[in-house]
């Protein structure tokens, strides 16, 4: 960045204040893509809030303040669905890192089959959600799947609460494991070689290798996984609606923002809804910040 | 000696285990599609006769075909904007001295982190009234703007590491910042953008939400939402084979593309994730 090309000589001053201005127009589209979709409707989401606002009733509108979140707070189903959301975050974003381990160091020691390994790995990841929910429902299906026969269990898994639960973290963990993976062996390729061969020759076991050496190196790459896994888990929808459709309580925050918004068209209470989505995911990935103690700065991290 | 090659077995035998796990719902949704109606219910993973009927049926249905077309108009759109914008922030962020690139970096990782069901009913709201509803423009615009950080940080993490000195010796010879840019450093840099430009496609085929919040009829249904309207026609009786082949439909050209460009993914999915 340092070593500018020689401009004309037109003073360092004129120069810097072009390049600025050169630089902003050159990112100004991308900002204003990347803000008019989301902190524009997001404020408007807000205002909505505030409103009794359903398209079906529409000359009910009227400012009723913050009674739409408190209808919201007192109900069941936003507790009932708050609850399922966390239980599968957590359930799925901790498997996921534990296989996620496991998978990497799988990738990162095997010295053939690791092309075949890595290949299958992005398999789930290259596949619609959509899709890997249908196969997943398929094979729980008692009429045409093959899982009750595997597993030798006979029954409606997607009809009672703990096993649909229990599926739908299958097979959040099936379909998101690869990204985990895959950020875990980029950290693990960072780790010197040397420095595990000398704690080893120093006495220290796999376990302690793991823990005093990988671990803190990997710092970095772990809390990347684990903050957008978390933030990832915690807006479930596509796997929920395809396997139960929220039946059975099973419902999460984002289904019940999409019933309340897109199905029974509740402007007013659907926004609350989000408005309190957004909340919490503002505090997770603030208190996963906080914890790691390193905000992953720069150019670095994606999305699935 | 026996000891290590021991190891090696275990991690051999982990490996096939992964394997399998990774491809037994595909497999399944595979064999499900070609079993014929008659076989749906025999819960067996593999079929037992083989048939393209139901192929042929989601293909003679107008629903079907109309997606696929949406899908892929859709993202193929989204797809260049987003990357011809990520690439200009990109650029300017590696090459440029200016203050406020942190601010682009950071409102990236914001937006990476932004909860798409929180916006959907303004969304839904907004382009009601201004026609953008059950439009492709509709869904190409969110899309854009979720793809984007993504976009930014490969691009940003690729371009970081190009050959920079070739855009100045360039210029020394007397080509133009743009002359310089669009001879020397496009060909370079166009491993990159290609991998980007897949990540953000893989993004907007993938989507759900948006489309079945953003879309009503044929006109922008994309496949994901289309197949869930399938599964919604019957109450009783799921068209299995025919949700099953749209899904083999849909899937094959992107893990056919997942798996040709493994390598370049990989690397572009964890651009700069774990190094400070």
């Amino acid at each position: 960045m340092s070593e500018r090309p020689a401009l004309p000589q037109r003073g360092p001053a004129r120069a810097a204040r072009a390049e600025t201005r050169l630089g902003w127009w050159l990112c100004a589209p991308a900002i204003v893509a990347m803000l008019a979709v989301t902190a524009v409707p997001i404020a408007y989401a807000v205002w909505l809030s505030l409103f009794r606002h359903d398209l079906r009733f529409p000359a009910e509108r009227a400012f009723v303040g913050l009674s739409n979140y408190a209808s919201i707070l007192g109900s069941e189903v936003w507790w009932q669905a708050l609850s399922n959301t966390a239980l599968i975050t957590v359930a799925s974003v901790s498997v996921e890192l534990v296989l996620g381990f496991a998978l990497a160091f799988v990738m990162h020691r095997a010295t053939i089959g690791r092309r075949i390994v890595r290949a299958a790995v992005l398999l789930p990841y290259a596949i619609v959600s959509v899709v890997a929910a249908l196969a997943w429902r398929f094979a729980f299906d008692p009429a045409t799947g093959f899982a009750d026969a595997l597993l030798a269990h006979d029954g409606a898994w997607l009809a009672a609460r703990p096993t649909a639960l229990a599926v739908i973290v299958a097979a959040e963990i099936w379909k998101t494991t690869p990204f985990v993976a895959l950020l875990l062996l980029a950290g693990l390729t960072l780790v010197p070689r040397q420095l595990l061969d000398a704690a080893r020759v120093d006495g220290a076991g796999a376990a302690q290798r793991f823990v005093r050496i990988t671990l803190p190196l990997m710092k970095r790459a772990v809390l990347v996984a684990v903050l957008f896994r978390t933030l990832d888990a915690f807006r479930i929808f596509d796997m929920v609606f395809v396997l139960t459709r929220g039946a059975q309580d099973t419902e999460t925050v984002a289904i019940v923002a999409y019933d309340t918004l897109i199905v029974r068209l509740n402007l007013g209470l659907g926004s609350a809804v989000s408005v309190l989505i957004f909340g919490c995911v503002v505090a997770i990935a603030w208190a996963l910040v906080r914890g790691f103690g390193a905000l992953p700065a720069g150019p670095e991290t994606e999305r699935r | 000696m026996s000891a290590p090659r021991f190891a090696d077995l275990g991690w051999h035998a982990a490996g096939a285990l992964a394997v399998v796990y990774a491809l037994l719902p595909v497999v399944w949704i595979v064999s499900l599609s070609v079993k014929p109606a008659a076989d749906l219910g025999d819960r067996r993973l593999l079929p037992r006769r083989v048939t393209f009927e139901h192929y042929r049926a989601i293909f003679d249905d107008a629903q079907f075909p109309a997606a696929l077309v949406n899908s892929i108009g859709i993202a193929s759109i989204a797809t260049l904007l987003a990357v011809t914008l990520a690439a200009m922030a990109a650029y300017a962020i590696v090459r440029l001295d200016f203050r406020g690139k942190s601010l682009v970096l950071g409102a990236a990782l914001t937006i990476a982190m932004f909860p798409g069901i929180a916006i959907i009913g303004p969304l839904f709201e907004i382009w009601r009234r201004v026609g953008l509803f059950d439009t492709w423009a509709g869904l190409v615009i969110p899309y854009l703007t979720f793809a984007l950080p993504l976009a930014i940080w490969m691009l940003t993490a690729y371009f970081r590491e190009l050959p920079w000195e070739l855009e100045r010796a360039a210029r020394i010879d007397g080509a133009t910042r743009l002359q310089a840019f669009v001879h020397v450093i496009v060909p370079l840099a166009a491993p990159g953008v290609f991998t980007a430009a897949i990540l953000v496609f893989i993004f907007a085929w993938n989507d759900f939400l948006f489309a079945m919040a953003l879309t009503s009829t044929d006109r922008a249904r994309t496949v994901p939402a289309a197949i869930a309207f399938f599964t919604g026609a019957s109450r009783f009786e799921l068209p299995t084979g025919s949700i099953a082949a749209a899904s083999v439909v849909v899937t094959v050209p992107l893990l056919a593309i997942v798996l040709a460009f493994q390598r370049r993914i990989i690397a572009g999915l964890t651009a700069g994730a774990v190094k400070g």
